[in-house]
């Protein structure tokens, strides 16, 4: 795109600005369209698995229900409880909206539709949803106000629980790639099993890695059964509590972003991203972004799907699952995966 | 614990079992109606909206009896009376607080003339507080409103009473 604006006479340095914030623009506005889109397609998934209708009478099929929903929100007054400290209490839902926002930067939706193609790019989206606790806690800090606090205490401690399985199942992935760039883990899927099948999933040895991740993407983004955080039998409405309005709506828009960027990484990391899930030259014809967001919506059905299925964990046993099961079982896929590529002579 | 069981529990069999159960239902047909345009059908004991009824000859029902005020559990009703210019004995106050009301449905049953009645209408929200605040005129207009349905409701019901 550089080149392009590049042709229409501006310097190599102002037509990259321009053509990043195009970039920025192209992956922003549709991914807000996406999350509103997606909030309703959640809820008619969850009604539909429990015999209900959902959302049906704003606009054809309900589809205009989260404009709806958006508006009325906007409507609200925003409301900064007396004892908050308030800088934070404002900034924590810009930075939890913003994390979910940054971390698409690298994302491939296609074999060039990348924004930034960085060698470290599943550092980078590690490092931005670590830092994506602190909107969490900050939220339930500045609130001053008790259910808010042990809702981000569960928040922050659920989720760095949980980087630490998904660290050592992202290492296999890279172990066996080779590269922490998302666009070389996606060409490495490439014909992975029996030249033929497109990503790490059906890799035997891969295979668990996949539902762990899944499993733990399920807990990272606060999903059902992990929903710990919202327990509203116990915690009202979890850190978000204290907060109306757009700042509500802010921490809205970033849970289901965080959402669908777990589907994404699902989809990048195991499910090889863009390429068709068979690698025969006729699925090729089929665009790469429309393969990619096929696989999207698919993982998004499989979260919608576990939220109406599966109840609410216990905390102990959101730990005991976390720290007992997956930290060691992950860590020893690390050393099989590992002990195998290096037997079979992989790195040679 | 046994072999099957770890094997159960890795093998999230527990888990794949209840997915495969929703995404069954996830195409069944769905069990709500579509309510403001689809309705349930209503039983004719329904306690809805109260109303007061009439005679055919446009005589009002009601003798001032005070039977529903006196068994009002939630103390909903108040009454006042007067001999009207003929003679008879007549309500001058028939209030309902209809957010006192509880829809036990004793009213009707005390009444011995069938004029307090609680009709099948179960759709008269308010954007007020004092509109549910009803008074004689409006439940005679409701009685007005709905007594066809309110008649064949009573009449089904009847050989069971």
């Amino acid at each position: 795109m550089t080149s392009f604006f590049q042709s229409l006479g501006m310097t190599h340095d102002w037509a990259w600005f321009v053509s990043t914030i195009c970039g920025i623009l192209l992956i922003a506005l549709p991914l807000m369209l996406s999350v509103a889109m997606i909030i309703y397609v959640d809820r008619k998934i969850w009604a539909a698995m429990a015999l209900r209708r959902g959302p049906n009478v704003v606009g054809p099929f309900g589809l205009l229900q989260s404009f709806a929903d958006g508006l009325k929100v906007f409507l609200q007054e925003t409301i900064v409880p007396s004892a908050a400290n308030k800088g934070l209490f404002l900034i924590a839902p810009v930075l939890t909206f913003s994390l979910a926002l940054l971390a698409w930067a690298v994302i491939p939706f296609n074999s060039n539709a990348i924004l930034a193609d960085i060698n470290v790019g599943l550092l980078y989206i590690l490092a931005i949803s670590s830092l994506g606790v602190y909107g969490t806690i900050m939220a339930g800090w500045a609130s001053n106000s008790k259910y808010p606090f042990f809702s981000a205490m569960r928040a922050s401690a659920q989720m760095i629980s949980y980087e630490v399985s998904i660290g050592f199942i992202v290492i296999c992935v890279v172990l066996w790639s080779g590269t922490f760039n998302l666009n070389g883990i996606v060409m490495a899927q490439k014909g992975h099993v029996f030249g033929i099948i497109n990503g790490f999933v059906a890799n035997p040895l891969l295979f668990p890695m996949w539902v762990m991740f899944l499993i733990s993407s399920l807990a990272e983004t606060q999903r059902a059964p992990f929903d710990l955080t919202e327990a509203e039998s116990e915690l009202v409405a979890g850190y978000q509590t204290e907060y109306s309005s757009m700042a509500f709506a802010a921490y809205w828009l970033g849970e289901y972003a965080n959402v669908l960027l777990m589907c994404a990484l699902n989809a990048t990391l195991f499910w090889g991203g863009w390429l068709p899930p068979l690698d025969i030259p006729i699925l090729y014809l089929v665009p790469g972004f429309i393969w990619f967001l096929l696989k999207v919506f698919f993982f998004f059905f499989v979260f919608s799907w576990v939220k109406a299925t599966v109840p609410r964990y216990r905390y102990d046993q959101l730990m005991r699952l976390g720290w007992k099961v997956f930290l060691p079982v992950s860590l020893l896929f690390v050393v099989i995966v590992s002990g195998y590529l290096m037997a079979t002579g992989h790195f040679a | 614990m046994t072999v099957a069981h770890l094997i159960k529990s890795f093998t999230l069999w527990e888990f794949v079992k209840a997915h495969w159960l929703t995404l069954k239902y996830f195409f069944r047909p769905k069990a709500t109606i579509n309510y403001p345009f689809e309705k349930n059908p209503l039983s004719p004991r329904f306690r809805g909206e109260h109303a007061l009824r009439r005679y055919p000859n446009g005589e009002e029902r009601c003798i001032a009896c005070k039977l529903c005020e006196a068994i009002c559990p939630a103390q909903a009703i108040t009454i006042e009376a007067a001999p009207r210019v003929d003679g008879s004995r007549r309500t001058t106050r028939y209030d309902i607080d209809m957010t006192k009301c509880i829809y036990c449905g004793f009213c009707q049953e005390a009444c011995p003339v069938d004029a307090i009645v609680e009709g099948p209408n179960f759709e008269y929200a308010t954007e007020t507080r004092e509109e549910l605040l009803y008074d004689k005129a409006k439940l005679l207009a409701n009685g007005d409103k709905w007594e066809r349905a309110i008649a064949a409701n009573l009449e089904a019901d009847a050989p069971y009473r």
